[in-house]
């Protein structure tokens, strides 16, 4: 009897333990309004899915409301970690001082929470927009010995990436006076405004014979940038080169054909360091730094192919 | 009595042209060269032939929600049929079907069905137009998403490229669409009864009523065409990109079309349409927005200027403005009378 008991309770006791290795993690996302949110997503599920966490994933649809409902569900769930990659910046304090209450850790990822107490998360998990500018940058005046005429597209204006980005690029290029930027003009991060505003912007500029360069904010903006020059009869790549970020799959195939010069990595696999931040707590680590940086991988054609294969794009 | 019903006609197309016109010759001072068009490659090339081209896609969904408006009827949904169908398109080339006339086919009949969707919703079920297209506009979004799995789509079909970024006696080839529709659609309503019992369910739905009109049927073929401008707008603009962004096609632009119904005059409340200005309302939008481009100007202002001008082309028609403005006129002797007597007491 004395025996079954004992038994018993080491069964229960490993049962425990068990448990206690699979944790649950709670995840708000944005929505999947581009290409690399999808990647995003799929990256932090399949990256959970190999450790072995159980991931319960939200999709906000673009709207704050819905990702602050999702994360009071999973505090009424009891979640182990909480990860939320946030719509806009403002508006967290509240909903992260519940989570805080309830002594569930919050890691942040990509975009940025305006809160003014910063122990309410762990940390944040984000590519840095200003690094991925200057890179983007001193690939180009590297190329083109400091001489450059620009068109620049920007993203969304007011988003982070795009003033990032311009920040980043804007101060590298300052210290070449004849590195300049002679058009600027948002094209909304998307392939079809793209095309639209350069389409204009190279007739303003009499065809783009003093272009040099086209500084595009995503890869997006640069495949549709491409097929603008290539109808306005010149060689993207060639005659004018193209600099971009993200390296997209799309864009990466481009750099390949030689239609893209550059582009700077925006990595969308930030659930392998979130999770890693997440055990670490779990291991006893309180402290961690308030910003790890992602990305920010130079891709051209001396490496783009190799990268096609490693991400297994036929 | 005639010549009377002429002018009110002439003023109508009036308002609308002069905006466009003072919208080019500001184009041509802030870039000479606006107006330069070469012959090029087999196509006409410059800024102007960019307007018609990038035009398209929003005159075409003008041409359909003329008909709508007249109707006193709305279609919030044409933006999200313009993803469903460019994603229609797209998943069939990436699928590996060559067949254009299957692909393009493919994007029309799943505009048709959501044109039918929001007619029977409009016209069966006599839900209010807004609400009715409300759920198209927000589903059909959802729609286009699921059909490719949420990614953007790069496919490679010179036949379906043609769509977009061919040339037709040296035109691109949209514009050569959008007239073609604008033929079709003009001959339908104006060469047979169609136009006016439009115009008559719109202007006054009892009396159309009680004079036997089939209200329910008009309201579902007027939806359906705007749905199918739409679809075709939606494969041209996949077409021109090469890719289908489900996202992003055709974002927002709804209110650009119902924009350029208003610019071209036509009432909300339903009633006499044009789609000839409806047209010219489209390429006021456009014309404003490679102002933009060309001015130079941070992108942050965009949004605000594009609202002033087009407030100012809405006030110019408006008859009541139009009124107070010839007022100012006749008035300015008299105030300028009573202002010099004053100017005298200030120098004394």
């Amino acid at each position: 009897m004395k025996g079954l008991f004992k038994t018993l309770t080491l069964a229960a006791a490993i049962g425990i333990s068990a448990t206690a290795n699979a944790i649950t993690v709670g995840f708000a996302q944005v929505g999947s309004e581009s290409g690399w949110r999808t990647s995003f997503s799929e990256s932090v599920k399949a990256e959970a899915e190999k450790r072995g966490i159980t991931l319960k994933f939200s999709d906000a649809q673009q709207k704050q409301e819905n990702q602050i409902k999702a994360v009071r569900s999973f505090i009424a769930q009891r979640v182990d970690a909480i990860l939320i990659a946030p719509v806009v910046e403002t508006g967290w304090q509240p909903v992260l001082m519940e989570a805080k209450r309830a002594r569930i850790p919050v890691v942040i990822l990509d975009r940025n929470v305006s809160v003014t107490d910063h122990s309410l998360y762990l940390t944040r998990i984000a590519p840095d927009f200003e690094v991925e500018g200057q890179r983007a940058a001193s690939w180009l005046t590297e190329k083109t010995q400091g001489k450059c005429n620009i068109l620049e597209l920007q993203g969304t204006v007011g988003s982070s990436a795009a003033l990032g980005r311009m920040k980043g690029f804007n101060e590298t290029i300052a210290k070449f006076p004849e590195t300049k930027i002679v058009r600027s003009q948002t094209a909304e991060f998307t392939r079809a405004k793209g095309k639209e505003v350069l389409e204009t912007m190279l007739k303003a500029e009499g065809g783009g014979k003093n272009i040099c360069a086209i500084w595009a904010h995503n890869d997006e903006m640069a495949l549709g940038a491409i097929q603008a020059i290539k109808e306005a009869g010149l060689k993207p790549g060639k005659d004018i080169l193209i600099v971009s970020v993200d390296a997209v799959d799309d864009a990466l195939k481009a750099i390949v054909a030689g239609e893209i010069n550059v582009s700077v990595e925006l990595s969308p696999h930030l659930g392998g360091p979130a999770f890693d931040v997440i055990n670490e707590y779990r291991g006893g680590k309180k402290e961690f730094d308030k910003w790890i940086r992602m990305g920010g991988a130079v891709y051209t054609a001396d490496n783009a192919a190799a990268e096609l294969t490693k991400r297994g794009v036929k | 009595m005639n010549t009377l019903s002429k002018n009110q006609n002439l003023r109508r197309y009036l308002w609308p042209c002069a905006g466009l016109l003072v919208l080019l010759v500001i184009n041509a001072i802030i870039a000479p060269e606006f107006f330069s068009i070469e012959f090029k490659d087999g196509r006409f090339y410059g800024s102007l032939i960019d307007v018609l081209n990038r035009a398209a896609p929003v005159a075409l969904l003008a041409i359909g929600m003329s008909l709508v408006i007249a109707t006193a009827g709305v279609d919030l949904s044409v933006g999200s049929i313009m993803a469903i169908a460019g994603a229609v398109s797209a998943y069939y080339i990436t699928k590996g079907v060559d067949n254009l006339a299957l692909i393009i086919g493919a994007g029309l009949i799943a505009g048709l069905i959501a044109g039918i969707v929001n007619g029977f919703l409009v016209g069966y079920m006599s839900i209010q137009p807004i609400v009715a297209t409300l759920i198209l506009m927000v589903a059909g979004r959802g729609i286009a998403q699921l059909i490719n799995e949420g990614q953007i789509v790069t496919f490679d079909h010179s036949g379906f490229a043609f769509l977009g970024t061919g040339s037709f006696l040296g035109l691109p080839f949209p514009v050569v669409l959008v007239i073609l529709t604008f033929v079709i659609v003009q001959l339908l309503t104006r060469r047979t009864a169609l136009g006016l019992y439009i115009e008559a369910v719109g202007a006054n739905p009892s009396a159309s009523h009680y004079m036997g009109l089939n209200a329910k049927a008009i309201k579902m073929s007027v939806y359906c065409v705007a749905a199918l401008c739409a679809a075709l707008a939606g494969m041209i603009a996949a077409a021109d990109i090469r890719g289908s962004d489900a996202n992003n096609a055709g974002l927002w632009l709804e209110l650009d079309a119902i924009l350029a119904v208003v610019i071209g005059g036509a009432s909300l409340m339903g009633g006499r349409f044009s789609i000839f200005l409806a047209i010219i309302g489209a390429l006021i939008i456009q014309t404003l927005t490679v102002t933009i481009i060309l001015s130079g100007i941070p992108p942050k202002f965009n949004l605000l200027i594009k609202a002033s001008a087009i407030i100012l082309v809405l006030l110019l028609q408006s008859p009541l403005f139009q009124k107070q403005l010839a007022q100012l006129k006749f008035r300015k002797p008299f105030t300028n009378n009573t202002s010099a007597p004053n100017k005298e007491v200030n120098n004394a």
